[in-house]
């Protein structure tokens, strides 16, 4: 990425680390990329293990009002007091993994090789991986470490900036 | 004809517009690219994709439920 490069830019700061979260910043991120703007994507906090090399993403309906899953015809919502029993996470996941395939929505994976290969700056937050004590090495390859004044920095010169 | 053809059918947002920007990098400047979807968001993105990246749109159409596009390879 060169300093005197003409292309428009957008950066993300990526907070979230659930699988239905990882999207938005994923899915935005590779499409600007490849409408030709420079992305830089700074992962803290949860977001942070969105660059473990090992994916391991998780989503929960507890706390979370809005979510309907397709089902039978209708939609399902389920009360907290459900929620938030043993295996509902899981099952949820899978549920979500499965309606992700048959509708030919790409996987978090798959996004994010294609985030890698359309060299998309990754700055993994310093403080994030001190507070959680993740290691660079379960980190994907490719990665940078820097802080807040590294993303100000990227923030100051990019024409959209995105949190999520 | 088109110099390539992209099948994008049962893909969704954004996997058409990253594999349509893949497949035109082997497309030579001035060269077409065709992408065959289903996904009806695709008709409004495509337009979009062509004009922040400056590729022309030369054609787009929809025949139940599968959509066309045609795009030269310009930038």
């Amino acid at each position: 990425m060169s300093e005197e490069s003409n292309a428009k830019s957008m950066s993300i700061i990526v907070t979230k680390g659930s699988l239905d979260w990882a999207y938005p910043p994923f899915i935005l991120g590779t499409t600007a990329a490849a409408m030709g703007l420079e992305v830089s994507m700074f992962f803290t906090f949860y977001g942070l293990a969105l660059l473990k090399k090992d994916l391991k993403l998780q989503m929960t309906p507890l706390g979370n009002a809005a979510m309907e899953m397709p089902m039978m015809g209708g939609h399902m919502v389920m009360p907290n007091a459900m929620a938030m029993l043993p295996g509902v996470d899981a099952a949820a996941t899978v549920m979500m993994k499965n309606l992700i395939k048959k509708k030919g929505v790409a996987s978090i994976e798959e996004l994010r090789e294609a985030a890698v290969e359309s060299e998309i700056r990754m700055v993994a937050c310093q403080m994030t991986l001190d507070l959680f004590e993740y290691k660079r090495e379960d980190l994907i390859e490719g990665h940078e470490l820097g802080g807040a004044a590294t993303y100000i920095d990227i923030a100051t010169k990019s024409d959209i900036n995105l949190f999520i | 004809m088109a110099d390539a053809v992209l099948d994008a059918k049962g893909l969704n947002c954004p996997l058409p517009i990253l594999k349509a920007k893949k497949a035109l990098k082997d497309v030579p400047s001035g060269g077409t690219l065709e992408i065959v979807a289903t996904d009806p968001g695709s008709v409004a993105d495509f337009e979009a994709f062509c004009r922040a990246t400056g590729n022309e749109l030369l054609d787009s159409k929809s025949d139940g439920g599968v959509y066309t596009f045609l795009i030269k390879h310009t930038s």
